[in-house]
């Protein structure tokens, strides 16, 4: 498949340069040459250690070029879509069809702001892209180096200093039809000087042939800037997801990701922030409740490049079943970034002999005056807690199902939207099988 | 109520009770004192139901029937309840949530409709009175972060919402200072009738003060050595349990 995905960008690359000036055209053409010398991750890679792809490349993938003439045959409709939305919000919604921008589907704008798809801003809004594409990702992995080389559609937002969106976007990426459909999606998100946005963002196959989209995500954030990105993962048994979202922020900005993953066959996120001038702040959430043979894999990195920024990590875990989890969280606090605060846990629950997480955190620390604290915890249910809900009259199932609900808590509490947060707790709630239980969530 | 009868509990193979004998009946109040290591709390586990001891011999009669091949909950269902010594912090499940979830799977056990959303807030304003609690409590997650004195307060504030025929108090004096103490002795002889009775677990005579008990029984070495009236937890207060030892020897 790595020659078929060469072959593609060559066979393409006057239509990507068509649309770009030279740097971005350099970019695509360096990135392919790297991925074409060191081909898909294995085992071997540090990185890459518990994440076997093997798994996900066996399968025949179809790839689609954007330059290929597209099969209308069957147009998702409004109705098919309808039950993945976040439906009480208010939302600018920009869709992709096995990662083909759908403008039928999508509500997007470009009044005071940017909501699009970056394959149509490409020629349009050269002057944003070109010196923000493909920068925070240069010293990145094959597999980013492969959608760098690819990239074309996905989420594009550019929102002007000191305007607030007036409400979320909605990031949802489709794949359909029969056979194995391998995408690449590209986001690239631009945020001026006390810009705020606010993104939920959603991977969802409609079909039970194998899918894998490969995703990756540039944000860059002004000074005093704000972004709450909240990524849902609950997808298809049949889909795989690996995905590298890099922030960048400045002065004062305010970052925080959610990371929530109930469903997917294998599920691999890389979130890097770098923490580029002073009070820069980034906080990140995620739960994972694996069953079956699903894996879920969070690889996190925290740059502290600058002095009083603070980095703020709480990723929770259960594994049930034959599931896998893994756990890698990076933070570098570098020379110059005296009083980093950098806090980091992560926190699992194995329920089956058979399920396994791998978990590892990973602190390089160069300046002196810091206060950097990580934990991880790898556990069952507390058979005292159990012991104590069941003593006050609460079945033994439903006790299991109320702590497991109580320690995936934390994940979403900070989530702001009532709706959202709703939605969350259904679909945490359904993966747990507490749906008909007496509490509430 | 509750009948006792020649119980031996061991655990990892270590027999910790060895022959228990005691009858309780609905309206009594009954104190249970001895030394550290004599089986008290291991007593109120294996009545509550705790799967971590083996029940070698004997058997625990609760209104004539044996309890023990019941589950924890189907004993709470019957009207056990048992206020522990160390309450769980459980984070994530709010105080209210908690008492709501209980209550109704009670209810629910016994054929009855769960409360609705108001007369279960009522209920709860009025215990929470009775034990002189803060609103605020109520939103506040199980145990997460509550003093001592706080936790033991919930636990006879979760007994008085659940209304049990026979409560367990397992050191419920320990950790607390004496206005709290006061407070929840107040709360549990408020709640004391003729259809209910109370095992009060304690090492001192000062909680007897105000709850004061029908009987004292002295756990020795997972024996009842001892037992009396009120006027024996005086006499342990002042002489210890040295020469209860010396008799049994």
């Amino acid at each position: 498949m790595k020659d078929r995905l060469a072959a593609s960008y060559w066979l393409h690359e006057s239509h990507f340069a068509a649309v770009s000036n030279a740097l971005v055209t350099d970019r695509r053409r360096k990135a392919i040459e790297r991925f074409e010398a060191e081909g898909f991750p294995t085992v071997r890679h540090e990185d890459w250690k518990y994440t076997n792809l093997k798994k996900v490349l066996k399968e025949d993938y179809a790839l689609y070029s954007p330059f290929d003439a597209q099969d209308d045959a069957e147009p998702l409709e409004f109705k098919d879509i309808k039950r993945f939305l976040v439906n009480d919000i208010d939302c600018y919604r920009v869709v992709f069809i096995n990662g083909r921008y759908s403008s039928w589907l999508s509500e997007t704008t470009h009044s005071g702001f940017d909501v699009c798809t970056l394959g149509s801003a490409w020629k349009k809004y050269a002057h944003h892209i070109e010196p923000h594409f493909g920068q925070l990702t240069e010293d990145l992995g094959a597999l980013v180096q492969l959608n760098t080389a690819l990239a074309w559609d996905g989420l594009y937002v550019r929102v002007p200093n000191g305007v607030t969106l007036d409400k979320p976007i909605q990031a949802l990426y489709f794949t359909t039809g029969d056979q194995p459909i391998f995408n690449q999606t590209r986001s690239l998100i631009i945020l001026g000087e006390n810009a705020q946005a606010e993104i939920i963002e959603r991977h969802q196959s409609l079909t039970t042939a194998q899918s894998w989209t490969n995703a990756v995500d540039e944000v860059f954030m002004g000074a005093g800037a704000r972004m709450h990105w909240v990524k849902l993962q609950h997808d298809e048994a049949s889909a795989a997801l690996t995905q590298h979202s890099v922030v960048h922020q400045k002065q004062d900005s305010h970052a925080t990701v959610h990371t929530i993953s109930t469903d997917g066959k294998f599920l691999r996120n890389n979130l890097d922030f770098k923490l580029a001038e002073s009070g820069a702040e980034a906080r990140m959430f995620g739960l994972s409740l694996a069953d079956g043979k699903q894996l879920m894999d969070h690889h996190t990195r925290v740059d502290h490049l600058a002095p009083h920024c603070t980095s703020h990590e709480n990723y929770k875990g259960l594994f049930d079943g034959e599931s896998n989890g893994v756990f890698n969280g990076q933070i570098h606090v570098h020379v110059d970034a005296q009083k980093t605060l950098a806090f980091q846990q992560n926190d699992n629950l194995v329920l089956n002999e058979k399920a396994a997480i791998d978990t590892k955190p990973q602190l390089e620390i160069f300046a002196d005056d810091v206060k950097c604290s990580h934990g991880c915890t790898v556990g069952q249910l507390n058979e005292d807690a159990l012991f104590y809900l069941r003593a006050r009259g609460i079945k033994e199932k439903e006790a299991r199902a109320l702590l497991m609900v109580a320690f995936a808590h934390d994940a979403v509490a900070d989530i702001q939207h009532p709706s959202l947060q709703a939605k969350l707790n259904r679909l945490i709630g359904k993966k747990l099988g507490v749906k008909n239980f007496g509490f509430a969530l | 109520m509750i009948e006792i009868v020649n119980l031996h509990a061991s655990v990892d193979g270590q027999a910790i009770l060895k022959g228990i004998n005691l009858t309780m009946g609905a309206g009594e109040v009954h104190a249970m004192m001895g030394p550290n290591g004599s089986g008290k709390s291991t007593l109120s586990n294996v009545i509550a139901g705790r799967e971590d001891y083996e029940i070698t011999k004997g058997d625990i009669l609760f209104n004539g029937e044996s309890i023990l091949e019941l589950a924890p909950e189907e004993r709470a269902h019957l009207g056990l309840f048992l206020s522990f010594q160390y309450p769980v912090e459980i984070p994530g499940v709010s105080v209210s949530n908690f008492i709501k979830t209980a209550l109704n799977e009670m209810r629910k056990a016994r054929g009855e409709e769960p409360l609705d959303a108001s007369s279960m807030l009522k209920k709860m304003r009025e215990k929470m009175d009775l034990l002189e609690m803060d609103k605020g409590f109520l939103s506040r997650s199980l145990n997460e972060g509550f003093s001592g004195g706080e936790k033991k307060r919930n636990e006879i504030f979760q007994m008085a919402m659940l209304e049990p025929k026979l409560a367990i108090l397992d050191e419920t004096d320990s950790g607390l200072d004496i206005d709290a103490l006061r407070i929840v002795a107040n709360g549990v002889n408020a709640l004391r009738s003729s259809e209910n009775a109370f095992m009060v677990i304690t090492h001192y005579q000062r909680l007897l003060d105000y709850i004061v008990p029908d009987y004292v029984h002295v756990l020795l070495n997972g024996k009842i050595v001892k037992s009396g009236d009120k006027s024996l937890a005086l006499e342990l207060e002042e002489r210890g349990y040295d020469w209860i030892k010396k008799e049994q020897a």
